[in-house]
């Protein structure tokens, strides 16, 4: 095939170099290359995966000292002490952008994408190795730089993961807004370059490594998911770089981007003309089509599993990916909707409005394809399916919450109100975490050769699905009630007091949740070691995943490239001699 | 209804990569490809990464871009008059900036004929034996090694132009319209840089050893990207200029 | 397990819906002019939303139970979807967000999109860490300059905002901590901030908006009720936003003159 470079030549391929290239895919030696520099985007995948499975455990840790203070706003802690207010906010933002960053945009896409994707489509790694490792060292080094800010003078920000000038961009603003804020932006600055990297070789394997037979109709939902995602990210994490810049450089180089001119407790600081909105409009440009790529994944998956999981093809793949891509190029012009209050003008509030009560269409479109797949299957309940049922019913109960935030008349009441606190943590927080758990347990034999325990398992669900309902149901009471976000105790206001019992309910449902993901890590380390011994295809599920040995060699085809003859959700095949049929199989299913 | 054969057909429309007409494939997908893919589609991923890259980084100075825009027509309150005022002051561009951009603009000339040399050179010379080639061996005269000279004197020329800024009271502070312009010939900067270690480092590529193959591809990729920082900083100059 | 799946998913669908019916936490009384409507709006959404929530629940709980795998079962069912089906559903699902948007809409245009009426009550409201202050026009309705070296929180009252007395526009401006206004007529606010980003969130009058230092911005309300009305910052703001609170008087026109006489003669 041609296709030489500058003055039409053409290249000869030959033999020689190919041997040459060959040591890209060569099995890596010693420790240092196999485990910590690895190009194999397998130990890759896994690595991001530990990274986010240490920003869970410090964002949960953060997450039961707000719950507590909220309710014992007085109590010392051991060995913390006091939390003063100041304190409980930096809580709240680190908890916050440690979730998002580190959690949520970490493990679904930089920890199970890097993993499943390649293998997926049938190829043998990731199209850029080098530049993998290189996003996830570069993320790890955010993730080291954002903990960094707690032990600088002043300590961590407090200005919410948010971070709207001028609280964030005036050092004297309040105690954690000098170099602490410094790194946060620093940090988030490095996620963007790291997460940028890693979008790049996602789109670029996706278009250009499908395996002979995988036409982009022909790959699995969780390979489409990652790929919108990735667009996404490409798309939207540069406007987070800039947003970020052009505030380091309001707080360092005197610049006045955001800041106009600000008095705090009588003194002047020198900016002028700056606007605060444009820090809105930049982050939440980017900030919407993020919550998008905090849940795309855990949707893709999900339709994965309802599926092998009802022994059923999926209901409506085609509108799966028709609504995964409307999904994706909606949520980048729905960004308004976080500002109905916040002084731009009403009449663009209308326009963002429409567009996102629009988006709310092709969600429903997947529920409804989600409950269409359940229907007339043969449906199994191992770990993996009860986290993806779970999913379900949390991004429902979540969803339903949207179309009252996005009228702006409804938002005025509950802008800003525990309202919204509940709905982003059901339907990103909660449901991009089930479907992390639903993906561990169902990945984990491929990944480690064993399964995970089962009863285990189930403890695991029951407790998180009924634990999250219990810490986040109740939020939506408490926000219509008036209930403010970000308060750091409600002993101010007479109107609160009365909503004083229900937070405290929802702190003990945080202590009993919280302490229920023991049962999970317990589980997730022991079963390395000493699960049942797995077979290649534990769960008799169609993608090309199954058809590798467990674990994976190091090229994941053991030196053959797959070759695709069916869709991936060939299910109870009516004359089939099994109820599946894998995607490699060449005993084809003809078109109906 | 749907059925299910138990025979295949290798030109059975199912076998092929699902494009439309159902042909059979157009490359020979054999073992070697699958560990070690053709020159071919090795340029192709590289560049399509390397579009990919470029878009990613559009966003960035897109972002700038429209921040530039909304700031210069935003109104301000003014404490003192209690009134709104436009604070916009359009900044004076140096001269020199013309000067570096020609030098921008030849250094996009010399990386092409480094490219396309190399790549002439490749084809005729039947890489096949020689895996430490050098890819300008031949000719004294080293287009790339000109290209990253000119890059370093673009960087040394935006640097100056900076100080005679700041000399003439437009630094990075002083008003809305001087910030943007260290903001955006700052971030243009910052990547031509990697753009010039980038070349660096195909200048040292047979010291590296790596193959011609991997040293044509770099230099390809490179190439187009240094392009697109020219195209780029054409377009922050048409911005700054046009724009006030 | 699927029953045990039902059962749950229908536990937590029927409590949850009792305590949104029952009302037990709820939105606080309605004060003013816009509350009915927004009210109603929100009466409506809640209902045709709840039947959706319930309705997709208890069908994912119904069929984790009906479709649960035993040996008796039917095989699955080798579909790929439905064509009209889709079709159906994603009209549906646009006619009732789209709808219930526009029916609001019009509620917002006669909040936002036009000015407030001559005559009404002129307040001037200004946040700063961490309290708010209220400046009236006084007799000759206007503004009397400010400036921000002038500004010393410290102080209280018209240095907080920095109030300057040169200017004979200031001589009648009355600057309290309490905000007061007559019932029954429109109240306009000017919005402004002097460090960080507030906002102004009075729960009973359905009012929010946020106060941006480097903007005026200008909103209405109408009281309807006379009463105290607690005022929060919706918009976290430093380590007080928790304890950034005002208090709403609503009275009547006499007292409301009255009172305002009172703070005039007290500048003399």
């Amino acid at each position: 095939m041609a296709g030489g470079t500058g003055g039409g030549e053409t290249i000869m391929a030959t033999r020689e170099f190919a041997a040459h290239e060959a040591h890209a895919h060569a099995a890596p030696q010693g420790f240092i290359r196999k485990w910590v520099f690895s190009l194999d985007h397998k130990v890759i995948g896994l690595q991001y995966y530990f990274l986010a499975l240490t920003a869970v455990l410090v964002g949960m840790f953060l997450s039961l000292l707000m719950r507590i203070h909220l309710i014992w706003p007085n109590v010392a802690l051991p060995l913390l002490g006091d939390i003063k207010p100041e304190t409980y906010l930096t809580l709240v933002t680190m908890h916050g952008t440690i979730m998002v960053f580190f959690v949520l945009t970490t493990a679904p896409q930089g920890g199970f994408g890097n993993y499943f994707l390649p293998i997926q489509i049938g190829a043998a790694d990731m199209a850029f190795p080098v530049l993998n490792m290189l996003s996830f060292w570069v993320t790890a080094l955010a993730f080291v730089v954002m903990l960094g800010a707690f032990f600088v003078t002043g300590g961590a920000p407090l200005h919410g993961w948010t971070g709207y000038p001028p609280l964030s961009a005036v050092p004297t603003a309040g105690p954690g807004e000098g170099p602490g804020a410094d790194l946060w932006i620093i940090s988030i600055a490095l996620f963007c370059i790291g997460a940028l990297m890693s979008a790049l070789n996602f789109i670029t394997t996706t278009l250009d490594m499908r395996t002979r037979g995988m036409s982009m109709m022909r790959m699995p939902l969780t390979c489409w998911s990652w790929f919108i995602t990735a667009i996404l990210g490409l798309l939207a994490f540069g406007v987070l770089f800039s947003a970020g810049i052009l505030l380091l450089l309001d707080r360092n180089a005197g610049t006045s981007f955001y800041v106009p001119l600000t008095v705090f407790s009588g003194q002047i600081v020198a900016h002028k003309g700056g606007s605060p909105l444009l820090w809105q409009h930049l982050f939440w440009f980017f900030g919407h089509p993020e919550v998008y790529i905090a849940i795309l994944p855990a949707m893709g998956l999900c339709s994965q599993l309802v599926s092998v999981f009802s022994r059923k093809p999926i209901f409506g793949y085609k509108a799966m990916v028709y609504a995964m891509l409307s999904i994706g190029l909606l949520g980048f012009m729905v960004w308004g909707h976080h500002m109905f209050m916040s002084g731009m003008s009403p009449y663009s509030a209308f326009a963002f409005s429409i567009m996102t009560m629009a988006i709310g269409v092709p969600s429903a479109i997947k529920t409804f394809n989600w409950l269409g797949t359940l229907w007339g299957g043969r449906i199994r309940f191992p770990s993996p399916m009860l986290f993806a049922i779970g999913f379900v019913s949390l991004f429902v109960s979540g969803g339903i919450s949207g179309p009252f935030l996005a009228q702006p008349t409804l938002d005025i009441p509950l802008h800003d109100t525990a309202f919204v606190t509940g709905h982003f943590h059901l339907i990103m927080g909660v449901a991009s975490i089930f479907g992390i758990f639903a993906a561990t347990y169902y990945w984990f034999p491929k990944m480690f050769g064993r399964m995970m325990n089962e009863r285990l398992g189930r403890w695991h669900f029951w407790l998180t699905f009924v634990g999250t309902y219990c810490i986040f149901m109740p939020m939506h009471y408490a926000g219509m009630a008036g209930q403010p976000r970000r308060y750091s105790q409600f002993t101010e206001l007479h109107y609160l007091e009365k909503l004083i019992p229900l937070n405290t309910f929802i702190t003990l449902a945080a202590f009993v949740t919280i302490s229920a993901q023991l049962i999970f890590v317990i589980n997730l380390f022991w079963s390395m070691k000493a699960g049942k011994k797995a077979s290649d295809n534990p769960w008799e599920a169609t993608t090309l995943e199954w058809t590798t040995a467990t674990p994976p060699p190091h090229d994941n085809f053991g030196g053959h490239a797959p070759t695709v003859y069916n869709g991936p959700y060939e299910y109870s095949v009516p004359g089939a001699p099994k109820d599946f049929v894998m995607q490699s199989d060449p005993t084809t299913v003809a078109a109906h | 209804m749907a059925s299910y054969t138990p025979t295949v057909a290798i030109d059975d429309p199912k076998a092929s990569t699902g494009r439309p007409g159902g042909s059979p494939p157009t490359w020979v997908h054999g073992d070697d490809d699958f560990h070690s893919p053709s020159f071919n589609a090795r340029l192709r991923r590289a560049r399509l990464g390397l579009f990919v890259g470029v878009v990613g980084i559009i966003m960035i100075f897109v972002s700038f871009a429209s921040a530039y825009v909304v700031r210069q027509g935003l109104p301000t309150f003014d404490s003192r008059t209690n009134s709104l005022v436009h604070d916009w002051i359009p900044v004076r561009l140096p001269r020199l900036l013309l000067v570096n951009t020609c030098v921008l603009l030849l250094s996009s000339i010399t990386i092409e004929l480094a490219r396309r040399r190399a790549a002439r050179n490749a084809a005729l010379t039947q890489m096949a034996s020689i895996p430490d080639l050098s890819l300008q061996s031949d000719d004294k005269f080293s287009w790339l090694a000109l290209t990253v000279i000119l890059g370093f004197a673009f960087l040394v020329g935006q640097g100056m132009a900076w100080r005679e800024l700041a000399a003439s009271g437009f630094y990075i502070s002083a008003t809305p319209s001087s910030s943007f312009v260290f903001l955006l010939t700052g971030m243009h900067g910052v990547h031509l840089l990697g753009g010039v270690i980038a070349l660096l480092i195909a200048c040292l590529a047979s010291l590296l050893r790596r193959s011609a193959e991997s040293q044509l591809i770099w230099l390809d990729v490179t190439g187009w990207y240094w392009h697109f920082m020219a195209f780029l900083w054409v377009s922050i100059l048409c911005l700054l200029e046009f724009v006030r | 397990m699927g029953l045990v799946v039902l059962v749950v998913i229908w536990l937590i669908t029927f409590i949850s819906t009792y305590f949104f019916i029952a009302r037990t936490w709820w939105l606080p009384t309605g004060a003013s002019a816009a509350a009915a409507g927004i009210d109603h709006h929100f009466a409506t959404t809640y209902l045709l939303m709840g039947i959706v929530f319930v309705a997709a629940q208890v069908s994912l709980g119904y069929f984790a139970w009906k479709y649960r795998d035993r040996p008796a079962a039917a095989p699955a069912r080798y579909v790929h979807g439905n064509h009209t089906l889709e079709i159906v559903w994603t009209v549906l699902t646009a006619i009732l967000f789209i709808g219930l948007n526009l029916m609001s809409s019009s509620i917002w245009a006669s909040e936002r999109f036009r000015p407030a009426e001559p005559g009404a009550t002129q307040v001037e409201v200004t946040g700063m860490q961490f309290a708010w202050y209220f400046r009236y026009p006084g007799p000759d309705g206007r503004f009397g300059a400010t400036k921000p070296e002038l500004i010393d929180p410290s102080a209280g009252g018209e240095s907080a905002i920095g109030l300057d007395t040169t200017d004979p526009a200031s001589k009648d401006d009355v600057v309290t901590g309490t905000m007061v206004v007559p019932v029954n007529r429109e109240v306009e606010l000017i919005l402004r901030a002097h460090d960080v980003i507030h906002s102004f969130f009075i729960p009973n009058m359905r009012f929010k908006q946020d106060a941006v230092p480097g903007l005026a911005i200008h909103m209405h309300f109408t009281p309807i009720t006379i009463g105290d009305y607690e005022v929060t910052c919706a918009e976290l703001c430093g380590l007080g936003h928790y304890k950034m609170h005002g208090m709403l008087k609503v009275v009547s026109q006499e007292e409301f003159d009255k009172w305002l006489a009172a703070r005039e003669a007290e500048k003399q």
